[in-house]
């Protein structure tokens, strides 16, 4: 019952999306099949594939480096690559712009050294957009494959090598599978996120069906007909996951309860310097190249420019919202899991997937989509107040916090519930039967076994949600009272002015406020061991 | 418990309400960030009157002020682009202002005919150029930009991006749809390289990426401001034939605006010289009232010949102009 009005009320804003099309706009899509659909269908695949192999590659090959083997620096490596994930997309595809761009240094100093005919490949392309993506998207499968490595690929290895098979086909043919629902999930989020991506791809000058919704709504005037264009996002994601579900079937991918005493290989030689430098490489990459582009840029700027006394609420109400965000939307969507544990059913999987589809959609989109029901509720609310009370009530939700945890949830829900319901997953039945056989009720089946064997999933999926909070701009921008500010607005009123040095410190500051999270499941996660 | 904690310091966060007591106050919706603090805190302190802001996006914006209706906090909205406005008035979302003092500042071709918007700050957008690889004598009109003789040399913004679509909306005002689409194609033909942002334009320019390109002027003053060495010049394209194209930030009264007469006040105050003044010195743009001077640094630009089109064209057209781009393979 929980489930049902939490999925209903997560899909409103996705059902005004949808209900755009009572309105015709078949004089735009005329237009953009005539011009450019067809390349916006394929940039969009072609995006969510790259995306999608890239950070399973990246992503589970590096949480399998540091879950299987020993080598120098694992530790320290072990937390450090979840980091990239504190980056927003649209903050490394400028840093990287602006050092391997024509004018940039890099590209400036080998004409000067190779000649002035000297040129690097054009980043502004797909390739570069994939890469920008990977780089700090990789992480949700990273943070997800991780765990699902370390909960059941020690007994799966173990078992595998008792039997004389390689850690290579262990790998391959029993922790791959067992792992399946965790990446899946991963990079599932890592595909949603990137075709609800605007400030990358426009950022880029890569055509994708986002970026045609912007240029239909700003250049056309036209709202209707762009969110028309975003809903063509739900239809193709929504379609991914089903089939997705569909091919894993009946199949079950829970593994032994086997925790902790991870019998890592040692890697010596050439091959230990292998993995630390894939290690490296993709850290420097995909963090500390940026983050030293920031801070040369925080450098740079002027003392009228710097941040004032305000910038300490900023980092305060950033906090706190993310922290509330977190919160509520993890409960939210363990809720929406359990309920599907609970009774599996076609109708119960298909809501709870339909009611997550709101991180796949540009925020913007998004954003106008929970303005409508809150607009309306608060006309509601007014009407009753008036008939009632007498009282003529002004707006209380339209602009208020808790239109902006709303928004979130809706936004944010598939994170959690992706990563709720991946651990859970991983939990065989039979160990609830066993526990509902002895008396225990579901309730203290949840408490006892389940949230126990979850602790690595529930954090995972806090810090997924807090972080992406702080990344969050169009909803919090829309829907926010007065007087409240995040990073990512100060952020973004500079940058949409193109000054970026001046955006430098709140973006260095969003990576930090990132961090902490981070920090603390780290910490949390590696007591247990 | 966690939880409880953190919603009631949210709720306190949130307890500063819209409406801040009995002092006398103006409420704005602004898609302008940058530059207008100063001329603010002026106005507060001519008039005692308090200023309370919102950013947000240009087309976010006008949903909020949509949906919020007759219930809306705001008194007046600022956005760059006269399309935005252009957009606003058509939703019904402004109110139009009679105002001797608005019509006396500005223009008449910077400002809404039927007086519902205001145009606050020009902005100028031209041809740049790098002057050792340049001379001016080759420059003159953005039509003649599609001269072969630039193939490989030009940079342009994306298409999607706001001002590029207003200018070709004057241009379609101006030309009409047939001869627009011609001038997009030969610059089309010419295989510019598409850079998003003014500034890398800038930057692309001066590292001899391309030779020519186009951008709003105080782009360049705020590069050359950090480094007046920075090999960019700047040329004042059309003014033999119809004037720079130029386009404004301005603001109107908002259709159901509780404090009307404050938000005209402001409006006012924000034509008048002193902010007009600050306006050109923080933003380097140009200033719409031409008793205002410009920055030292714009000043070095001399004066130039308007496009003395209504910038209205921009919004009326600007539909026109993205389609218009779409079909000449102008991405």
């Amino acid at each position: 019952m929980a489930a049902a009005a939490i999925a209903a009320t997560l899909a409103s804003p996705l059902l005004v999306v949808l209900a755009s099309w009572r309105h015709p706009a078949g004089d735009v899509w005329r237009h953009l099949w005539r011009t450019q659909l067809l390349e916006l269908v394929v940039n969009t695949l072609l995006l969510a594939a790259g995306v999608g192999v890239g950070t399973l590659v990246v992503g589970a090959g590096l949480a399998w480096l540091v879950a299987a083997f020993e080598f120098p620096g694992r530790r320290l490596f072990e937390w450090a690559l979840v980091l990239p994930l504190a980056m927003p997309a649209y903050v490394i595809g400028f840093a990287f712009l602006a050092l391997f761009d024509f004018a940039g240094p890099v590209q400036s100093t080998l004409r000067r050294l190779a000649g002035p005919g000297v040129r690097l490949p054009e980043l502004r392309s797909g390739w570069g957009v994939v890469t920008m993506m990977t780089l700090v998207f990789y992480p949700y499968v990273y943070v997800l494959a991780r765990v699902a490595f370390r909960e059941h690929g020690g007994a799966a290895l173990e078992a595998a090598r008792s039997l004389g098979q390689s850690p290579a086909r262990a790998f391959t043919a029993v922790i791959l599978p067992l792992a399946r629902p965790s990446l899946v999930a991963g990079v599932a989020l890592a595909i949603m996120e990137a075709l609800a991506d605007f400030g990358t791809v426009s950022t880029f000058g890569y055509r994708t069906l986002t970026e045609a919704v912007y240029r239909v709504w700003t250049g056309m005037f036209d709202r209707v007909a762009a969110t028309q264009v975003a809903s063509v996002l739900l239809v193709l994601v929504l379609t991914v996951l089903l089939l997705e579900r569909a091919l894993r079937g009946g199949r079950r991918f829970t593994g032994g309860e086997r925790r902790g005493g991870f019998p890592r290989i040692p890697l010596r030689g050439r091959r230990a310097l292998g993995a630390m430098a894939a290690c490296t490489g993709v850290l420097a990459l995909a963090f500390i190249l940026p983050l030293g582009e920031l801070v040369v840029w925080a450098l740079d700027v002027g003392p009228d420019e710097r941040p004032g006394r305000g910038f300490v609420g900023l980092v305060a109400s950033t906090f706190l919202l993310a922290a509330a965000s977190a919160v509520l939307v993890c409960l939210l969507a363990l809720v929406l899991a359990y309920a599907r544990r609970l009774r599996p059913s076609r109708t119960a999987t298909v809501s709870a997937q339909f009611s997550s589809l709101g991180y796949a959609l540009p925020g913007a989109v998004i954003a106008v989509g929970v303005l409508g029901p809150i607009a309306w509720l608060d006309g509601v609310l007014a009407a009753v107040a008036e008939r009632t009370l007498g009282h003529r009530l002004g707006l209380l939700l339209t602009g208020s916090t808790a239109a902006v945890l709303f928004a979130y949830a809706v936004r944010f829900v598939a994170v959690g519930y992706q990563t709720t319901d991946a651990a859970l997953a991983r939990i065989p039945p039979s160990l609830d039967e066993a526990a509902r056989s002895l008396g225990v009720s579901m309730r203290a089946v949840l408490r006892r076994v389940h949230l126990p064997l979850m602790r690595g999933g529930m954090l995972s999926a806090l810090t997924l949600i807090w972080v992406e909070t702080i990344k969050e701009l169009p909803a919090t921008l829309l829907l926010r009272p007065f007087g409240i500010k995040t990073l990512a607005i100060e952020v973004w009123e500079r940058t949409s002015e193109s000054l970026w040095a001046e955006a430098a410190l709140p973006a260095l500051a969003i990576v930090a406020v990132g961090l902490v999270p981070l920090l603390i499941a780290t910490r949390l996660d590696g007591g247990r061991r | 418990m966690v939880f409880v904690l953190v919603l009631a310091a949210l709720a306190g966060l949130a307890g500063q309400p819209a409406a801040a007591g009995a002092t006398e106050h103006v409420v704005i919706y602004s898609a302008r960030h940058y530059g207008q603090e100063p001329a603010f805190d002026a106005f507060t302190q001519a008039t005692g009157i308090q200023v309370k802001m919102l950013n947000g996006d240009a087309g976010q914006i006008f949903e909020r002020l949509k949906a919020e209706g007759d219930k809306t906090p705001a008194d007046l909205l600022l956005t760059v682009d006269a399309g935005n406005l252009w957009n606003a008035a058509r939703a019904g979302l402004l109110a139009p202002v009679s105002s001797g003092e608005l019509t006396k500042n500005i223009p008449a071709h910077l400002r809404d005919p039927d007086s519902r918007w205001f145009g606050l700050t020009l902005r100028a957008r031209t041809i740049m150029y790098n002057p050792k690889k340049v001379a001016a004598s080759e420059l003159s009109t953005y039509e003649a930009l599609g001269d072969p003789k630039w193939k490989g040399r030009l940079c342009l913004r994306t298409s999607s991006y706001i001002y590029n679509q207003s200018m070709l909306a004057t241009f379609i005002r101006r030309h009409g749809e047939p001869r627009t689409e011609e001038i997009v194609r030969r610059w089309v033909a010419n295989q510019p390289t598409l850079i998003n942002g003014d500034t890398k334009i800038l930057e692309a320019i001066a590292a001899g990426q391309c030779d020519v390109g186009l951008a709003n002027s105080y782009y360049l003053a705020r590069m050359l401001k950090k480094d007046a060495a920075t090999p960019v010049a700047l040329f004042w394209a059309n003014q033999l034939t119809t004037g720079t194209h130029v386009n404004v930030s301005g603001a109107g009264v908002t259709a159901h605006a509780k404090n009307r007469a404050n938000a005209i006040r402001l409006l006012e105050f924000l034509s008048g010289l002193p902010a007009q003044q600050m306006f050109a010195d923080t933003s380097l743009e140009y200033p719409v009232n031409p008793r205002a001077e410009v920055n030292a640094i714009v000043k070095a630009w001399g004066p130039f010949k308007q496009d003395e089109l209504n910038v209205a064209a921009a919004g009326e057209f600007q539909a026109a102009a993205t389609r218009l781009a779409d079909r000449a393979g102008y991405k």
